[in-house]
């Protein structure tokens, strides 16, 4: 078991320390430098040179790695072209927002999508499981930013019940953010449950028809029961990675739904520092979002440890 | 009805298909079972006598349903009960002990959970006297450690241990009636042995009445009182266990009981020709259900469907019981005596061991090895020779086989063929003229033949792979190795899905034969098999090496029919040969201790 979990911990690290190196390539790989990109036509004479010592553009490419690595590991990302502010400050309450948004999200969505998946197995091809499974392909194959739309021309414009945008400055206090994230987190769910739903019910109803449940049906344990404590555990274990992903996406592709509600998360703001061509921001967004993938199927990984005693007990017989 | 625990009235499980028309799983059972007795149902795969234990405890299996007739439980019927009824009645008046328990035992709960759970729903103890209630039950089944037991996973358990946790289980809610389904059926012998006598003792002490349903008539035999043989859902026999085996009277009971291997026996088993009804056809059938295998067979059998008529405690379902009770239409074939086999050999093993995983790092550092799953083991095959492979699970002998096939690497050792070809490296390497003498069969056909092809483009692949052959001379060649496994040569455009379990595993064979191979090894080919097509197959078998001269490697756990089959035998156990030497010597004169625990575990 602890063996298990330092493997899966150096993997991590080796994982990120692999995605530091692609994303500084990736941006040294382009044509020019990032003053060059910055500066634009303006970028020639005293100006492209000042800027380029400034920020430190004129060493090799391994001593700038190293010296951006080192930071990164000691918590400093860099130092922003366009911005003044260090970068800490420009991420930070952003990054927080998209957190608090996916967050939310997910918190509203993974047990409705359990539910809702653990329901359409119960009742497979009734009038119930049809509902849902519609629903739910309807949302996956609707791109986001056209249920985003739909949502404001029903809740905001229709009704009028909702702000249709989220105007608020990006360090806004917590308990205002999330009375203003109504119709964005509801535009994630509705995408992040139809994925969830569907891989809960194909792997409910494969435990459903399986022996332990018959066997748990044949004891006299009551139908609530034998869904909740035999066979839900069991369908889920499976799935555990698929959330984790799902969350995953949340926080990366929140992009298109921040946009939507132009809502001050990390999504816009790559956005804007992509064509504001502030490269540092750019490569420290990258390896933010890369380290959050890490992080989630890492505590994905744990979390199927935790639950499957298969996995968790020493010496198991396979 | 009086005193009945349980009475079936004309029960019919099946389902409506196509215009309406009933297919039926079971058809118009009728038993009776009275407190403290112990009821065997007999039966071949699909006979449907899984479908009537669940029955009985108003459970159907997906898709199924009563289509007609009564069961009463203590006056009351499993299938109109309110559903608080029903799960009292489930786990509390009866009870199921399931055939596989690893599969019936939640893998996410502690086996104290589950055991809680039956006290909960069905015992009147206080909370606080779950515990020692568990602790006694594990006693009652002999679990070795009750305390840490009941904080296990049941992936934590050996199969026996699982198989016991299934039985206290099904105790606890203190059942007046249990209903066992092939509660052995995928254990070692050896296991198979503690769990039954188990079960003896439980019927004995408890007083409890039992349904046992296995296709093991053996098995059955010790355990229950009274016997009923089911055959394409109906039951054509049923009469207390003594009357029944020794003699018994409908048809399919004594060629049931004549196909199975046995020990000590101076007669091949005798197979029963043909394939039980499939349920589809079981409702148009208007007469006896096994009038197409059945030698005694009239008109009247195929027209008339024979109603039950008792003789002495017993009933039959059959018209011609005086031919039947004759009993002249079985005449099983002599053993033959083995060949005189040439001095030459075929294949010669010497020193073989194989391990499955090699030494990670750490273990390198430390100079400690993985423990290997076979050890040292030597062995020669002769030409023409049948050699039997016998051991549990474990053991090391279908590792064996697969690296002989070239399949798993060996660690060390040599395996030569014919004195000149070295076998010791893996498939690929092996030129053609290698890989042609040696052929494998598998023990399941469904997963060994391709779905997607016809028998002929089945037969046809080695015919290509290894002979310059043309287009006419190979449709000759898959014909004639039709008809050596015994096959019409129509079956050459038939797809597995098309072919009966036994018709598949003669593919199989005759796929291996296409080669013309020096050697064939199987792996367990006739366990998957019921045992009046084992019969068959055995049979098949010996006249393919009476005909060819060909060799057999044959791993079974099954010492009968290795005792049947083989003429030499070697005795594995955790890797390490126990025991070889011809079957003769070694069934009536074990030497090692392990071996004659074996031989006492057959029943």
């Amino acid at each position: 078991m602890l063996r298990l979990i330092t493997r899966r911990l150096i993997f991590a690290v080796v994982t990120l320390w692999v995605v530091s190196i692609v994303v500084f390539s990736a941006i040294e790989l382009l044509p020019g430098d990032a003053c060059q990109a910055f500066l634009g036509q303006m970028a020639q004479g005293k100006r492209l040179e000042n800027c380029r010592v400034e920020h430190d553009l004129n060493a090799p490419a391994y001593a700038r790695y190293s010296k951006w690595a080192i930071g990164l590991a000691s918590g400093d990302l860099g130092k922003s072209i366009k911005r003044s502010k260090p970068l800490e400050e420009i991420i930070g309450p952003r990054f927080r927002n998209t957190v608090i948004l996916g967050l939310t999200a997910a918190l509203v969505g993974i047990p409705l999508a359990i539910v809702l998946g653990a329901l359409a197995a119960l009742y497979r091809d009734r009038r119930a499981d049809l509902w849902i499974s519609f629903i739910a392909i309807f949302c996956m194959t609707v791109p986001e930013f056209i249920i985003g739309t739909l949502l404001i021309s029903f809740f905001s414009v229709w009704l009028g019940w909702l702000p249709g945008i989220v105007i608020m400055r990006a360090d806004a206090p917590l308990l205002d953010v999330l009375s203003k994230i109504v119709l964005p987190v509801m535009t994630l769910t509705l995408v992040m449950v139809a994925h969830i739903m569907r891989m809960v019910r194909t792997s409910m109803i494969d435990v459903l028809a399986s022996d332990f449940v018959m066997m748990s049906q044949l004891k006299g344990v009551s139908r609530l029961r034998q869904v909740v404590m035999h066979a839900l555990p069991n369908a889920l274990l499976p799935t555990i990675n698929l959330i984790a992903l799902n969350i995953a996406w949340l926080m990366g592709g929140v992009l298109v739904v921040e946009v939507v509600f132009n809502y001050p998360g990390i999504g816009r703001l790559s956005v804007n520092a992509i064509s504001d061509r502030d490269f540092p921001l750019v490569q420290a967004i990258a390896l933010l979002m890369a380290s959050l993938y890490v992080a989630l199927n890492l505590i994905a990984d744990l979390l199927a440890l935790v639950l499957n005693p298969k996995l968790r007990t020493r010496g198991a017989k396979v | 009805m009086t005193g009945s625990l349980l009475s079936i009235e004309n029960l019919s499980i099946g389902f409506t298909g196509l215009n309406d028309q009933p297919i039926f799983i079971v058809r118009d059972v009728n038993l009776t079972l009275a407190a403290g007795e112990t009821l065997g149902l007999v039966g071949e795969s699909g006979c449907g006598k899984s479908s009537l234990l669940l029955a009985m405890m108003g459970y159907y299996k997906q898709g199924l349903g009563r289509l007609r007739g009564g069961i009463a439980y203590d006056g009351q019927d499993p299938g109109l009960v309110s559903s608080q009824q029903l799960q009292a009645l489930r786990g509390g008046g009866m009870a199921l002990i399931p055939q596989n328990a690893g599969q019936a035992l939640t893998p996410t709960l502690r086996i104290k959970a589950q055991m809680v759970e039956v006290l909960r729903l069905h015992s009147d103890l206080a909370p606080g006297a779950w515990h020692a209630r568990c602790l006694a039950l594990f006693e009652r089944v002999k679990l070795p450690d009750p305390e840490e037991m009941l904080e296990r996973y049941p992936h934590e358990l050996s199969g026996g241990q699982q198989q016991r946790v299934a039985i206290a289980m099904a105790l606890a809610g203190e059942p007046d009636l249990l209903l066992l389904d092939e509660p052995t059926t995928g254990l070692d012998v050896t296991t198979q042995v503690g769990v039954l006598s188990l079960l003896q003792e439980i019927c004995r002490d408890l007083n409890t009445a039992m349904v046992y349903v296995s296709h093991d008539i053996q098995v059955i035999s010790q355990v229950c009182n009274q016997i009923a043989i089911m055959y394409a859902g109906e039951i054509v026999e049923m009469g207390p266990r003594a009357d029944l085996l020794n003699q018994p009277v409908h048809p399919y009971t004594q060629g049931l009981l004549a196909s199975i291997p046995r020990l000590d026996q101076q007669t091949l088993p005798h197979p029963i020709a043909g394939e039980m009804l499939q349920p589809v056809h079981r409702g148009s059938n208007v007469g006896c259900g096994y009038a197409g295998r059945c030698a005694l067979a009239t008109d009247q059998c195929r027209e008339i469907a024979p109603l039950a008529q008792p003789i002495a405690d017993r009933w039959v379902k059959c018209h011609e019981v005086t031919a039947a009770r004759a009993g002249e239409f079985i005449r099983p074939a002599q053993k033959l005596l083995a060949p005189n086999l040439s001095d030459s050999e075929l294949l010669a093993v010497e020193d073989l061991s194989v391990r499955y995983q090699a030494p990670t790092w750490l273990q390198s550092l430390r100079g400690q090895q993985p423990p290997a799953i076979v050890r040292a083991v030597s062995f020669g095959i002769r030409k023409g020779e049948i050699k039997g492979l016998v051991g549990e699970s474990g053991s090391g002998k279908s590792t064996i086989l697969k690296t002989i096939a070239g399949l798993q690497p060996s660690l060390s050792g040599r395996i030569t063929l014919s004195g000149t070809d070295d076998l010791a490296g893996p498939v690929e390497s092996r030129p053609r003229r290698c890989l042609r003498k040696v052929q494998l069969v598998f023990q399941n056909p469904d997963a060994s033949l391709n779905p997607r092809k016809t028998t002929g483009e089945i037969l046809r692949r080695p015919l290509e792979l290894y002979f310059d052959l043309g287009p006419g001379v190979m449709d000759e060649e898959v014909d004639a190795l039709l008809q050596r496994v015994n096959l019409p040569e129509s079956y050459k455009g038939r797809f597995p899905g098309q072919l009966s379990g036994g018709e598949k595993q003669r593919v199989a064979i005759a796929r291996a034969l296409a080669a013309k191979p020096e050697l064939i090894l199987c792996d367990e080919i006739t366990s998957a098999l019921d045992v009046s097509v084992q019969a068959a197959i055995l049979k098949l078998l010996l006249d393919l090496r009476a005909d060819s001269g060909v060799s057999l490697l044959f791993v079974s756990h099954d010492l009968a029919v290795v005792e049947t089959l083989c003429d030499s035998v070697l005795v594995l156990e955790g890797g390490e040969v126990r025991e070889a030497g011809s079957c003769a010597e070694v069934f009536k004169n074990p030497q090692h201790a392990y071996t004659q625990a074996l031989l006492a575990s057959v029943l």
